[in-house]
């Protein structure tokens, strides 16, 4: 067994390379000193990260398109989504027609048109719209139509595109011949803003509850923790159709979106308060709780502004995650016919009309809803994930 | 009636505690930390709790404004403040006791701000608590604060986060909070522990000057000697969560008579100290029966020795 010796340093060697050390050492330091690194405020630092991630930034600016054509939904929905076969014509199911800058002879138009359509019965017995050149509609923008209230507020009848004869339908009908695209944008108003308002409350609550539950701790946590428990070891779905059937079935339909919010806001509580709860375990032991308490702030401001604010970065991103499972929580009960009524559109009463199997294979465009509300959690999930990155300091460079 | 007051505030001094007792209530048994405990605070003194780490001096200090927290809890005794056994009061009124009668500076001035407020905002929490200032008036009160324990440009420095701040200036800062509502006491639980030499020289020059400055009594709990013998008036060393002597801060050093706080004298580093040599380490450990049956005794006017070490 041969042992090799062990490394002896020169000891000039030795200095010499303590002596590059410290010069290298110092030299950091020095160009530290010369440019410190700007300090900029968590929000800012939030902003960087965020930025770098393309799909998060894709996720957010879709969402904010969504909301913001839900916003003025009235305004750029040509037609009134509840009402059947608009202007006389009856066109069941009609497909959606193309938007149209040439004729068919070639001829180029400087305003979009589309054409008008002939129906015909096909051989298997099912009404077909085939474009007819001879009608032609050309799109009008800042047209007056049926009257709405702009924002909810001023009456108005000013829409942004339309026809001044014969109809268009960008997405084509339903079987009541009422515009697909109109009460899809109508059906985001609802569908986009259930997820919204409904997360908001129950975070709220099982914020609130999870501090109160993780800041007191005994007897209280465990009754509010086992009753948390209790929540959400019923299956979510079923509670939530359980809770939406004992709703009575006439009452008005502003009544209706505010109880499936709070429907929906009662099942999703649970589970965030169980995890505020952990997180408010350890952060009551921090030494500023502490010296609050003997600041002698009272244990309810206490929770609020010293406890509850650490979570947020945690609340942000798991609201954000959750906000398409409230989506579809609305969508999958108005799809059962329990939640949002006809007339009344959301993405979910809207695609109970693809139920049918002969329906969504010869009308393709039904499906619709789903591709919003595919698009929209998608939207949600990239920025969730981004913000998750974005907020947590490990993943920062 | 107003004359029986009178003499309840003639006979009771600051703060009396009597009897402490301060037990934590673990799955592997009773913890006594603090295992009856007396002492008074006079007005304007300043009494100095030492003691070597788990001794109960910090949970003595937090009992004082009943901020044991479970599964610990105070088990006997009675703490009179000004009189009134605040043991007994409700929750409501202990919450107003504390910051306002009685404030608190703790050990770890990095981690006691709340790092998501400025310091104007955590003095100004302070100041609408206990005097109902809000607005302008609390900033300026605030800038006055943070003046006068020291912190340079108090009027920028006021919007500034915790984390911009050295460990020194939290500590300003914290003093600043504590001062802020002119408390009659101020419980410093090793206020200059966490902090590097120098700093801790400054925060004790600014501790000495505010005492001069201010009619505020202080209880100041430590372990370190050097500090007890620049600021205290009397001392009460701990041990086991018992007090094992208490006397005025010249006769303790002078004359200790515990062995314990011989030992506790004689293992600090001086100038005398021979280098490379070993320091002394405090050996004394009691008996069972020093344990259970200890009393404090006077041998001298205002010294107290605990009992058996001498019979």
């Amino acid at each position: 067994m041969e042992t090799p010796p062990p490394e002896t340093p020169n000891p000039r060697e030795a200095r010499q390379e303590k002596r590059a050390e410290r010069q290298l050492l110092t030299g950091r330091a020095a160009r530290e000193i010369k440019a410190p690194p700007p300090s900029l405020s968590p929000a800012k630092l939030t902003w960087r990260e965020l930025k770098k991630n393309k799909l998060a930034i894709a996720g957010a600016v879709t969402l904010i398109l969504l909301y913001t054509i839900a916003l003025f939904g009235q305004f750029i929905a040509p037609y009134n989504p509840t009402e059947q076969s608009p202007g006389g014509h009856q066109v069941s199911f009609h497909p959606p027609m193309k938007l149209r800058w040439r004729t068919a002879d070639g001829a180029l138009h400087l305003r979009p048109f589309v054409y008008g359509t002939v129906s015909r019965w096909s051989e298997d017995r099912q009404l077909t719209y085939l474009p007819d050149p001879n009608q032609l509609y050309q799109i009008q923008f800042f047209v007056q139509g049926p009257k709405y209230k702009f924002l909810g507020v001023i009456p108005s009848r000013l829409h942004l595109f339309g026809v001044d004869k014969g109809y268009v339908y960008l997405l084509g009908t339903d079987e009541q011949s009422r515009g697909y695209f109109s009460r899809l944008i109508y059906g985001a108003q609802i569908s986009l803003t259930v997820g919204l308002i409904a997360i908001f409350i129950s975070f709220s609550l099982g914020m609130l509850v999870g501090g109160i539950s993780g800041y007191f701790g005994g007897r209280t946590d465990n009754l509010i923790m086992r009753f948390c428990e209790i929540l959400m070891s019923v299956p979510d779905f079923y509670l939530l159709l359980a809770l939406a059937a004992a709703m009575p079935v006439d009452i008005n339909p502003a009544l209706v979106y505010l109880l499936i919010i709070s429907i929906l806001s009662l099942v999703g509580w649970a589970g965030m308060a169980r995890v505020v709860r952990g997180m408010v375990l350890s952060v009551r032991e921090r030494e500023y709780v502490e010296a609050a308490h003997a600041l002698g702030v009272g244990d309810f401001t206490i929770i609020i502004r010293h406890i509850l604010p650490s979570t947020f970065t945690y609340a942000i991103v798991a609201a954000t995650m959750s906000v398409p499972g409230y989506i579809l929580g609305e969508a999958g009960l108005s799809f059962l016919g329990v939640g949002i009524r006809e007339p009344m559109a959301s993405w979910g009463n809207m695609l109970s009309a693809a139920q049918d199997l002969n329906t969504f294979s010869t009308h393709p465009w039904v499906l619709a809803p789903a591709v919003m509300i595919f698009i929209t959690t998608l939207a949600y999930n990239f920025l969730g994930d981004g913000l998750r990155d974005a907020l947590d300091p490990k993943t920062r460079n | 009636m107003e004359a029986e007051q009178n003499s309840d505030k003639s006979t009771f001094p600051l703060l009396r505690v009597k009897n402490l007792q301060t037990q934590f209530f673990t799955d592997d048994g009773v913890v006594t930390a603090v295992d009856g405990v007396s002492f008074d605070v006079a007005q304007k003194e300043v009494l100095g709790l030492v003691g070597e780490s788990g001794c109960g001096k910090s949970v003595t200090s937090l009992s004082m404004l009943r901020l044991v927290s479970s599964p610990g809890k105070i088990t006997g005794g009675e703490i009179f403040w000004k009189g009134r056994d605040i043991l007994k009061l409700p929750e409501s009124e202990m919450r107003k006791i504390r910051g306002n009668d009685i404030a608190m500076i703790f050990q770890e001035p990095m981690t006691s701000l709340d790092p998501l407020y400025t310091i104007g905002n955590q003095i100004g929490e302070a100041l609408a608590l206990h005097q109902k200032l809000h607005g302008k008036a609390a900033r300026a009160k605030a800038i006055e604060a943070l003046d006068a324990v020291g912190i340079a440009d108090a009027a920028k420095r006021i919007d500034s986060y915790p984390h911009q701040l050295s460990g020194g200036q939290r500590q300003r800062v914290m003093i600043a909070i504590a001062l802020s509502c002119n408390p009659d006491l101020l419980i410093a639980d090793e206020p200059t522990t966490a902090l590097d030499v120098t700093i801790q020289a400054k925060i004790l020059d600014l501790l000495k000057q505010l005492r001069k400055e201010r009619s505020m009594a202080m209880l100041l709990i430590t372990h370190n000697m050097g500090l007890v013998a620049e600021i205290c008036d009397r001392v009460a060393v701990m041990h086991q969560g018992k007090i094992v002597e208490m006397a005025d801060v010249f006769s303790l050093f002078k004359n200790p008579q515990h062995p314990y706080t011989r030992d506790l004298l004689r293992s600090m580093p001086t100038l005398q100290s021979i280098p490379k040599q070993k320091l002394a380490t405090v050996t004394w450990e009691p008996t069972d029966e020093q344990q259970e049956q200890s009393q404090l005794v006077e041998t001298s006017p205002g010294h107290l020795v605990s009992q058996w070490v001498l019979g």
